[in-house]
């Protein structure tokens, strides 16, 4: 474990080193990446300039909700390059590769590349969530820090889950499925606004067979201390973001399966 | 003379029809997306009972048509023309007997017909079948709609055009034309539909020529512009092309004529 964890800072340090060689390019991609994923929040903020309310919520609010997802998709998207290459390396074979070394092809995927540029991204939703925190004067009490912390990672871990699953599928498809950047683009998107001004298949959707109102809408009702319209406990939505790192583990479980039924397709 | 260019499209067009699998799934991201921001629309409308520049029905079509004609955006460039530049193979390109602006014009078209030809009817034909997606008011909206459409095509491979050329300064086709999709997606109406914007950003927003890319021609099909207004529309979206179109081929043939070529 220790040892693995070793590996895993090996390979990131490398990654590292080899982006900051290109360090002019490195700044245009991350601000380009900060630009265009920032546009989502121009939108939220035009819109609110056009209609003042969303049902009863305040664009601080909505900017919570935005400012947690963003984050925690960008702390994902930046470690998961690996599994997004996947269905690449099962098509060219090169995954054999990685299954002759003595260490768990998840760790070798997950240590590809530290993708730097999501620091776009990853701080255009800091700023957010911090003017929301500014706007909304929220106390941050030690718990409810702990909670918006739990819930980046339980976010983060949702999103890895996504990742490998999307992997996973090539094993048996050898293509890489675009449909499923219907949940996890389209799941950043969703969460952006809280959950209950969807319509309620959708809702169901995104709470029973994609948790991700678990790492978003549930646990942001507690920290902006609204009551749930739709009925939910204060201590499931401390609990909700467990969710997230469940998700992750059975994901990773139908990772190791997918593995021991690898066939090359060979040349 | 034109032949050489027809059969360039042409040749481009059945390349980038072969991916049908892909399409599929585009379709369904198309519908996904195009439900999400209907679905907050529909929300922010339900909250609001003041009178808006455009009602939620209308709204609701033009997300939908957004959806359908996504792909005639430019915001990608040709990775053809990028790999011929950074490779330094641009310099065949020069040799050959047709002209270099027309030759990338003809595939930029090529590459913004494609992608729609493959999902615009299949995303409008479910949105209407499902999702209240409705024809044009009257069938004089859609002629005037189809036509600003070839009005947004001309605009839209003189713009891809232009991205092309500026590779010419920077090789590694970053810096402007990385930033270039942003600009496009707030200033055409693919982001918010344009008159949901503020009042105070409406006098720009019609002189830019990225109206012409999403808004003038949705906005025709749904007669929120009066269909007598298409000459005028048209003269914009074709001013605008011409302009950017005369502007790259001076520029690229000024350039060609002491161009480096990379590579040995």
């Amino acid at each position: 474990m220790l040892n693995a964890l070793c590996l895993y800072g090996r390979y990131i340090d490398i990654s590292f080193r080899s982006q900051m060689q290109y360090r002019a390019s490195f700044v245009m991609l991350s601000v380009g990446h900060g630009l265009m994923t920032g546009l989502e929040f121009l939108a939220i903020w035009v819109l609110f300039d056009r209609f003042v309310s969303l049902d009863t919520w305040s664009l601080p609010e909505v900017a919570l909700f935005y400012g947690i997802i963003n984050i925690a998709f960008a702390l994902c998207d930046a470690c998961s390059r690996g599994f997004d290459l996947f269905a690449g390396m099962v098509k060219s074979g090169e995954f054999d590769r990685l299954l002759l070394r003595p260490r768990s092809t998840a760790l070798q995927l997950a240590g590809q590349e530290l993708t730097l540029k999501r620091i776009g991204r990853l701080s255009q939703g800091l700023a957010v969530l911090l003017w929301a925190s500014h706007a909304l004067q929220l106390t941050w009490t030690p718990e409810k820090l702990l909670l918006v912390l739990l819930t980046i990672v339980g976010g983060a871990c949702l999103f890895y889950g996504l990742m490998i699953l999307q992997a996973t599928l090539a094993f048996w498809t050898t293509e890489s499925l675009e449909i499923m950047n219907t949940v996890t683009y389209g799941g950043v998107e969703t969460a952006q606004y809280p959950l209950v001004i969807y319509r309620e298949w959708f809702r169901r959707f995104f709470t029973y067979v994609i948790p991700l109102a678990c790492v978003s809408y549930f646990p942001a009702l507690s920290i902006l201390d609204r009551t749930d319209p739709l009925g939910s406990t204060r201590l499931f939505q401390w609990l909700a973001p467990l969710v997230g790192l469940l998700f992750f583990a059975l994901c990773l479980r139908l990772w190791n399966f997918g593995v021991r039924h690898y066939r090359s397709t060979g040349s | 003379m034109l032949r050489p260019y027809l059969a360039i499209l042409g040749a481009q067009l059945r390349i980038l029809l072969q991916y049908r699998a892909a399409a599929l799934a585009g379709l369904t991201t198309n519908l996904v997306f195009g439900l999400i921001h209907i679905m907050v629309l529909e929300a922010f409308y339900a909250s609001s009972s003041a009178v808006h520049p455009m009602t939620y029905p209308e709204v609701v079509v033009y997300i939908w048509l957004g959806q359908a004609m996504i792909g005639l955006l430019p915001w990608t460039m040709d990775q053809a023309v990028v790999a011929a530049v950074r490779s330094g193979n641009v310099a065949y390109e020069l040799v050959r007997p047709v002209d270099l602006y027309a030759f990338w014009y003809s595939r930029a078209l090529a590459l913004r017909i494609a992608p729609v030809l493959l999902r615009a009817v299949p995303v409008l034909l479910l949105a209407w079948l499902f999702f209240d997606f409705r024809p044009p008011p009257a069938p004089v909206n859609g002629l005037a709609w189809l036509a600003a459409t070839f009005g947004a095509l001309a605009l839209s491979g003189a713009l891809t055009t232009a991205m092309s050329i500026t590779l010419l300064w920077t090789i590694s086709g970053e810096g402007l034309a990385r930033l270039f999709p942003t600009v496009v997606l707030v200033f055409s109406g693919m982001l918010v539909p344009l008159p949901l914007l503020p009042d105070w950003a409406q006098p720009v927003l019609e002189w830019l020529p990225f109206r012409g890319l999403v808004d003038v021609p949705f906005r025709l099909y749904l007669g929120h512009l009066p269909a007598e207004q298409l000459p005028a529309l048209l003269a914009h979206q074709l001013l605008w092309s011409a302009a950017l179109i005369g502007l790259g081929y001076y520029l690229l043939h000024r350039h060609a004529r002491r161009l480096v070529v990379q590579g040995g």
